[in-house]
């Protein structure tokens, strides 16, 4: 078997398996060592994914059940690249966690990896089912991962609970498409479903989509989101926000876009969009908790997201085709949000909570923190010239290009609704003076030490870069999203 | 020269980025690069008005273009005509008059001086756009300044006049966007720039298409400048805002709502704007009398000038909406080009006059009397000669005296309008006439009457204030008594946007 095209999977794989035996030998003082190796590790991961997306090579893999082509390799990028920056914010909050199972945390996170990457590229519902259980079983593991506290552990089990019941389903419509076509292989089932039963096919697509509306947190499967955010530990909350959702797009795109005809479930998919949007924003208008305010945004994020799902076009051109908007928004949503829950991690050090209310004073205090959550903010709901804007815009685009102009309306709506919220934290970082604790008592030196480490400093440059710079020069991203758009069609 | 609007566009950026490395402590350096880059940028403007061959103000001159985003054919594209390098002149000469009479802002200078900076770069990117991307990147980009200007140094409601600015003007923004996208994908080949698309009208055949998309340009414009029934957030932010940042906010920001029209809605969507022209009208003038009898209830002098705005942003859209609809009817042609000829001499007369009542009103209330209260002055003619001198100009042309600036702009748009729509002009007519009642009656209240006391020890203009008026002041005259390069210019380019609608 040609293991040549599995080359980020296999040092992915190797990495981690290094990374538990280093973890077995370092002090417990010593963990942030296998974070760093973690992190030196992945970015060496990057180059034969890259390759995979720059080579535009199309084909199956290891008995036609692993795909090989730009699309796949695409995913594999955002998936390291949010676990390098999550693992670089973990270290910083784990010296205020401290948690003996500091250096497992690392090496579930590249083992993660594995399996983000394993859901971007399966091509057989069994593959993709176990690499789904996979990612799945180490979320949960990393949601409660700090036993000591009740609200970690709490997240952990609603985690595991909600999930469990999400995959079960999701089989239940697999086993349907087992039974209309016969095959459990993707690209076997696209030719075979074209003329089944329209009414079977809405049941499967129903029952699928529970399992990837949980892992991209789409209304009405997205209970668990707040309290899971709320409740585990931030930088695992960064990272199951943007990793694992992206994961689950790209599993949902293939399923969909190859399995089965658009007929079967774009008016669903328009409809969850349309729902997670206005339910996630109107939910997070009277949040006070940051985390659990970032829950909601995510919510309504997975729903713009899905309009690119919907706006299937045949024309590749980013302005217009569904895909490519998607593939555009996700690495630009990647950087905003871990950004923005690095700064929460900043700041939960300083002040020891995750209060909005704590931000108050923060462009006195730490004015690097402070303007680049602005940024992040004003990226998240879509203001120019930000990353996410030119995301926002391409969505919208390409739903008014497929004839989905309602749908643009719906989207656009709910980002002036977005925009209170998010101001919300610029008001309490701008407009709210310091908390008298924190204000310096008379003769005491002025607290005007930033609240960033240099490490945590160096993870918000390369987001605001991350964040900002497409927005500025969108070029190279928008070649790069259409590149990937090259999904392996039947 | 190329390059000449280039730098005028980015010398405040530069300007932002050399004060973001400045110590904050150094509050008169700051306070002094400030002032440089925002003359800097001002001499720039008067370059490029030199540059400027105002024999063919109707055509675009000092173009540049270069590739931005090639993948989607957004491409970096300005150029100035009549109808822009005035607005161009008018936004750079106020950005430094605020700098000079914010001089005493005391509290977090260094964002301060930034934010207004980067107000600066986003007014003048849209006046200086012609690719419609780069065009809403800068129309967005100015609307996030104002919105910290106005939640960090306004007033006592300033968190809420901040956020209701905010969301009310992103509405009309994504509404535009909307607008944009649909004229984008019907156009062929397609295209982002401006100049093609006015000329390829690619909604011109399609009345219900084109309907849809002026409705989402209306949204984005009207509340901009903004129109009756969408005015609601101006009366707060005006109110709120610190006086620069009601200066800007009345001079120039509401001028990108009908520069927005003026540019962008007649060349673009001719037939739709001609079918709804009658709605515009109806609401203009709904605007020009309204405003005017709101103001007049008003005893908060920054309410006054605020709700006068209302009223003469109406007649602005009153003369765009008779142009408008004069479309295709070569026998108003003459008619509706001396309407748009009005409405873009108000545009930049209401820049000046009120720029320069913000001022005034900034004067006597941040550091003299902290009140508003038109009720609470009378007699001040006594202490404040100079003061009272200039405020009596500045709201003599504001409504409308001959001789000064707002004349000429208003004569020309009812002059213009009554042959298109002649009932709707009367009615505004009486607008003109509250007004010059409730100015005069504001006149008396302030600075005749009874000297009241209180305000015994109140000092003159100092020379700050006296340096920030005497260019605005100057312009009123000299605009009212020799209006003709002014309109000569601003007639070409009007000539010039009437041809592309034909």
């Amino acid at each position: 078997m040609d293991l040549r095209p599995l080359l980020p999977e296999v040092t992915i794989g190797l990495l981690a398996l290094g990374l538990l035996v280093l973890d077995l030998v370092v002090t417990p003082e010593d963990k942030r060592l296998v974070g760093w190796t973690a992190i030196a590790g992945l970015a060496v991961a990057l180059l034969p994914s890259a390759v995979v997306v720059g080579g535009g090579h199309r084909y199956l893999a290891i008995y036609d059940t692993y795909a090989v082509d730009p699309f796949a390799g695409f995913f594999k990028i955002v998936a390291i690249v949010s676990a390098i920056l999550v693992i670089a914010a973990a270290m910083e909050f784990f010296r205020d966690h401290p948690t003996a199972h500091e250096g497992d945390i690392y090496v579930l996170i590249v083992f993660m990896v594995l399996g983000l990457a394993a859901m971007a590229a399966a091509a057989d519902l069994i593959v993709l089912f176990l690499a789904i259980e996979w990612v799945s079983l180490i979320s949960y593991v990393l949601a409660g991962s700090l036993k000591a506290d009740r609200k970690s552990s709490e997240a952990g089990v609603k985690y595991f609970f909600y999930g469990a019941a999400a995959s079960a389903v999701m089989l239940y419509g697999f086993t349907y498409l087992y039974g209309a076509a016969g095959s459990t292989n993707i690209y076997m089932l696209g030719g075979r479903l074209a003329t089944a039963q329209p009414a079977f096919l809405v049941v499967a697509v129903v029952l699928i989509l529970a399992g990837f509306g949980f892992k991209i947190s789409a209304v009405p499967f997205h209970q668990w989101t707040p309290d899971v955010y709320e409740g585990a530990p931030t930088p695992i909350v960064a990272f199951l926000s943007v990793a694992s959702k992206a994961a689950g797009f790209a599993a949902l795109v293939r399923v969909l876009y190859v399995a089965l005809p658009p007929g079967a479930w774009v008016g669903i998919v328009a409809a969850l969009a349309a729902i997670s949007m206005t339910l996630g924003n109107l939910l997070a208008l009277s949040q006070t908790n940051i985390k659990r305010m970032l829950a909601y945004s995510s919510i309504a994020h997975a729903g713009y997201m899905l309009i690119g799902v919907v706006a299937v076009s045949a024309v590749p051109g980013v302005l217009g085709s569904g895909m490519s908007a998607l593939l555009f928004y996700l690495p630009a949503y990647v950087f905003t949000n871990v950004g923005a829950f690095t700064v929460a991690i900043a700041v939960a050090r300083a002040t020891g909570t995750d209060a909005i209310a704590g931000y108050a004073g923060l462009s006195r205090r730490s004015p690097f923190a402070a303007t680049a959550m602005g940024a992040f903010m004003l990226a998240l709901t879509g203001i120019p010239p930000t990353a996410l804007f030119w995301g926002k815009v391409f969505l919208f685009g390409a739903a008014i290009q497929t004839g989905f102009l309602w749908l643009a309306i719906v989207g656009i709506l709910n980002t002036v609704v977005s925009l209170y919220y998010y101001v919300g934290v610029i008001r309490a970082m701008w407009q709210m003076p310091l908390p008298a604790d924190a204000a310096p008592a008379a003769g005491a030196p002025a607290v005007t030490a930033p609240i960033e480490t240099p490490l945590l400093r160096g993870v918000l440059a390369v987001t605001t870069a991350g964040a900002l710079l497409p927005g500025f020069f969108p070029d190279t991203l928008v070649r790069l999203a259409q590149a990937a758009s090259l999904l392996l069609k039947p | 020269m190329s390059g000449l609007l280039s730098l005028v566009l980015w010398i405040p950026v530069a300007g932002m980025i050399a004060l973001l490395a400045a110590p904050r402590e150094q509050v008169r350096t700051i306070r002094i690069v400030a002032l440089a880059v925002t003359l800097a940028d001002f001499l720039a403007s008067v370059w490029a008005a030199a540059a400027f061959d105002f024999s063919r103000a109707g055509t675009f001159q000092l173009g540049e273009q270069a590739p931005w985003i090639p993948s989607l054919g957004v491409t970096y594209h300005l150029a100035v005509d009549g109808l822009s390098l005035p607005l161009v002149l008018l936004t750079t000469l106020l950005t430094v008059l605020c700098v000079i009479y914010s001089w005493r802002v005391d509290l977090r200078p260094k964002e301060y001086m930034i934010l207004f900076l980067l107000l600066e770069t986003g007014m003048l990117g849209v006046f200086l756009a012609l690719d419609f991307f780069l065009f809403y990147v800068f129309w967005e980009v100015s609307l996030i300044p104002m919105y910290f200007i106005i939640g960090i140094w306004g007033g006592p409601r300033r968190v809420y006049a901040a956020i209701k600015f905010f969301l009310y003007t992103l509405v009309g923004s994504l509404a535009m966007l909307l607008a944009i996208l649909i004229v984008y994908f019907h156009s062929s080949p397609r295209t982002f720039d401006m100049v093609a698309l006015f000329q390829q009208k690619p909604l011109a055949a399609d009345l219900h298409l084109g309907i849809l998309a002026f409705w989402g340009f209306f949204l984005g414009f009207a509340i901009k400048v903004p129109m009756f029934p969408f005015h609601t957030w101006l009366p707060d932010a005006h109110v709120e805002a610190p006086t620069a940042g009601s200066v800007l906010l009345a001079a120039v920001l509401l001028k990108l709502g009908t520069y927005g029209f003026v540019r962008i809605v007649l060349p673009l969507l001719p037939n739709a704007f001609h079918a709804l022209a009658w709605m515009v009208a109806v609401l203009a003038t709904i605007a020009a009398v309204y405003g005017a009898l709101v103001a007049m209830a008003q005893t908060d002098l920054k309410k006054l000038v605020a709700y006068s705005s209302v009223n003469h942003m109406g007649y602005v859209m009153l003369g765009v909406a008779a142009a408008a609809a004069a479309e295709g009817q070569p026998a108003l042609r003459n008619a509706a080009v001396i309407a748009l000829n009005g409405a873009t001499m108000q545009m930049l007369a209401h820049g000046v006059i009120t720029g320069a009542l913000f001022f005034l009103v900034g004067v006597i209330y941040d550091y003299r009397a902290h009140t508003r209260g038109v009720n609470d002055f009378g007699g001040l003619w006594e202490r404040l000669p100079v003061y009272t001198g200039l405020t009596m100009l500045a709201m003599l042309a504001s409504l409308g005296l001959p001789g000064l600036m707002g004349f000429v702009a208003e004569f020309s748009i009812f002059l213009g309008a009554y042959q298109i729509y002649p009932g709707l002009t009367v009615v505004a007519l009486t607008g003109v006439v509250i007004t010059v009642a409730f100015f005069l009656w504001t006149i008396y209240r302030i600075f005749w009457g009874p000297p009241n006391a209180r305000w015994a020890g109140l000092p003159d203009l100092d020379g700050r204030e006296a340096w920030t008026l005497a260019p605005l002041t100057a312009l009123m005259i000299a605009i009212g008594v020799y209006p003709a390069p002014l309109v000569g210019a601003i007639n070409a380019a009007m000539l010039g946007i009437l041809n592309l609608v034909r």
